[in-house]
């Protein structure tokens, strides 16, 4: 084909010109639209040295079978140079079940850490000093009650919950929208979202109690400005019920965090980056007036994408993690999990783990992206990917205030078919080979075996029988107690958060405190569309 | 057909987009949702007296759940039933699923094509056009 006839675009499908230069971009004002890094509106970096300052934190996310296998993992990865742990939970504990419930079987451990009760969590735990290490939580629906064990082994450990920090993940919206591991429905969930952030904003003031993320949208198979756009109205979702509680907004804005996929195209991550910071940084200060300069900041961490690991040629997965996490770094991230090249076919080995963090430690050490903050600034074609980006997802904000925001919008299953069309055409790219995935639609070959990490069902058998050894134990008095009181406090206009801590406490198990909650509020089932 | 996402795990881009090239290929798809136990799937097979079950299941637990509907279909007297499962499966369990009467097992990567194919070849005669 004629380079004249070829369709250049980007992974998203945006259209690419010939060449870029000053004519692609009327009117740009270095100093309004990128002004100096650390300087609204942030577009270059949210401070002013960036990684001279201060590295990215190397978090990877990790976690399977019992709290007692995955406790060995994180002090291997400690020892190995790691600056903060993120903890994976498995489906029952996603989806507030206990190792023992019918549903729960034949999926413990096997996608992450089994927790059922403040028993798991100290076990998770054991060893490593909260006070002095950052954790990550990812987990959604069952969030509050996660949290509060957390919260409990750090009061065992006596650390002052002041001193911790760390991120819930906690963005439910994220989970009607794409991953789908929900169960009350989003309004009392988004009620439970915005009990944590006042709880936190009062007890925990160097804790994130939300971690907005666009990471499971686009492995859902959004494109880039869908990312963008619902990830950052999902935000504002959060300030105005934040708001509607009576807080002001820079009492909790500055503890608002993002979370954001690192796909492949490299330039078109970088302007998603660059955008995301200075849609924020505007949002925040023109849509709801925050003064503080911290609520303005957009801090995110980056996460490699999964979606595009392949499980032909595994090898290549080393390779593509390494570019993705290039384009996160000169995006500006201020945390990273790099993705193990295994990782399609299971969670990961230790081998492979390790190779994703040394990935991590190369590129701080040795590429040496790190000595200036934003070094793509003022690339004619990166700036005008930004503007370009900022542009469709405003495009997006519009629609989704006209609908009357964005639990309306999901409740019109608006977000979740713009994915799904996105995702189709991607696939149908991928069947013409439009779009080329190296070593499966174009350079096949037989592939090398490779060594996995298995998860067999005595994490199964070993949870159920610590469970069935909990409720013959622990005084159940107190159980019964806090459990009633969490439920009246539901269906009232209290904060949670203190009556589940009471229940953590008294050792009441995660499926217990969850089916008190759904109790009040019922369980969640979307309408199914193709 | 029927396609199917069995167990507690939520991710559904590919149980979609297998769904909607079966309809474009001119099947007549019917897609369950999340969360659906064994009995919902094959009590759903068998009201819909549908020709093919497609299990999609990313989060390892399909040696729990496929057996089980495996099981089912023999108690309901539905072994004409196609069943084939999309998802991460190793292919060590691939060959144990097949020994149990799993029809085929697609593994990530597999090209809508052949699923189509596979599909079309399995329910021999069944008129569906060719996906382009």
């Amino acid at each position: 084909m004629a380079v004249a006839e070829k369709q250049f675009t980007t992974l998203s499908g945006v259209p690419i010109a010939p060449y870029y230069g000053p004519e692609q971009l009327p009117g740009f004002d270095p100093a309004r639209d990128l002004a100096q890094p650390g300087e609204f509106p942030y577009t270059r970096g949210i401070h002013e040295t960036m990684y001279r300052g201060r590295l990215w934190t190397m978090r990877q996310f990790s976690g399977f079978a019992t709290p007692e296998e995955t406790n060995l993992r994180y002090r291997y990865l400690l020892e190995q140079g790691q600056t903060g742990l993120s903890v994976a939970f498995d489906l029952p504990t996603l989806m507030g079940y206990d190792a023992d419930h019918a549903l729960s079987e034949g999926e413990v451990g096997k996608c992450g850490a089994s927790i059922s009760s403040l028993e798991d969590m100290e076990a998770l735990f054991r060893g490593i000093p909260l006070g002095q290490v950052t954790v990550s939580m990812t987990i959604n629906s069952p969030a509050n009650v996660l949290w509060a064990m957390y919260l409990a082994v750090a009061e065992q450990q006596g650390v002052d919950w002041k001193a911790l920090s760390g991120t819930l993940q906690n963005d439910i919206l994220k989970e009607y929208i794409a991953q789908k591991e929900y169960i009350y429905p989003p309004r009392p969930s988004m009620r439970l979202v915005t009990d944590t952030i006042e709880f936190g904003a009062l007890h925990t003031p160097r804790f994130n109690p939300i971690s907005i993320s666009g990471y499971h949208i686009r492995e859902a198979g959004s494109t880039a400005v869908q990312e963008l756009a619902f990830t950052l109205r999902d935000g504002i979702e959060y300030v105005e019920w934040a708001l509607a509680r009576g807080m002001q907004v820079d009492e909790f804005a500055p503890r608002l965090s993002f979370f954001f996929n690192a796909h492949n195209d490299f330039f078109e991550e970088i302007a998603k980056y660059r955008a995301a910071r200075k849609m924020w940084a505007y949002a925040m200060r023109d849509r709801f007036g925050a003064k503080d300069e911290r609520s303005l900041k957009l801090r995110f961490h980056s996460q490699t994408a999964g979606c595009s690991l392949t499980w032909q040629q595994p090898y290549n997965n080393l390779v593509r993690t390494a570019i993705q996490a290039l384009a996160a770094v000169l995006g500006g991230t201020q945390s990273l999990h790099t993705n193990s090249l295994d990782e399609a076919y299971a969670l990961p080995s230790e081998k492979a783990v390790t190779m994703a963090l040394r990935t991590q430690q190369i590129l701080a050490s040795e590429s040496g992206v790190t000595n200036t903050p934003d070094p793509l600034g003022g690339s004619y074609f990166v700036e005008r990917l930004t503007l370009d980006m900022e542009e469709a997802a405003g495009d997006y904000f519009r629609r989704i205030d006209e609908m009357g925001g964005m639990i309306a919008a999901i409740e019109k299953g608006f977000p979740q078919s713009e994915i799904a069309n996105a995702s189709y055409a991607y696939q149908r790219a991928v069947e013409s080979k439009d779009k080329i995935v190296v070593g499966v639609n174009a350079f096949q070959s037989e592939g090398e075996p490779l060594e996995l990490l298995h998860i067999d069902h005595t994490a199964e058998e070993h949870q159920a029988k610590k469970l069935a050894a909990l409720r013959a134990r622990r005084d159940n008095g107190p159980v019964r107690k806090t459990l009633s009181a969490l439920e009246r406090a539901a269906e009232g206009a209290d904060n949670t958060m203190p009556f589940i801590l009471d229940a953590v406490r008294a050792y009441a198990t995660l499926g217990e405190i969850c089916d008190a909650l759904r109790d009040v509020f019922g369980s969640y089932q979307e309408t199914a569309h193709i | 057909m029927l396609v199917a996402k069995p167990g507690l795990d939520g991710h559904d881009r590919g149980a979609k987009v297998i769904a909607r090239a079966l309809r474009d290929a001119g099947m007549e798809v019917i897609y369950t949702g999340l969360r659906q136990t064994p009995e919902m799937i094959v009590n759903a097979a068998l009201q819909e007296d549908v020709r093919v079950i497609g299990l999609s299941i990313l989060s390892g637990a399909h040696n729990a759940i496929v057996p089980r509907v495996m099981e089912l279909l023999r108690e309901k007297d539905m072994t004409d039933v196609i069943v084939i499962v999309g998802g991460i499966v190793p292919d060590e369990d691939t060959e144990a699923l097949k020994r149990q009467g799993v029809a085929a097992v697609f593994q990530p990567g597999s090209s809508l094509e052949a699923i189509v194919e596979f599909i079309r070849k399995s329910v021999g005669g069944t008129q569906v056009h060719s996906f382009d």
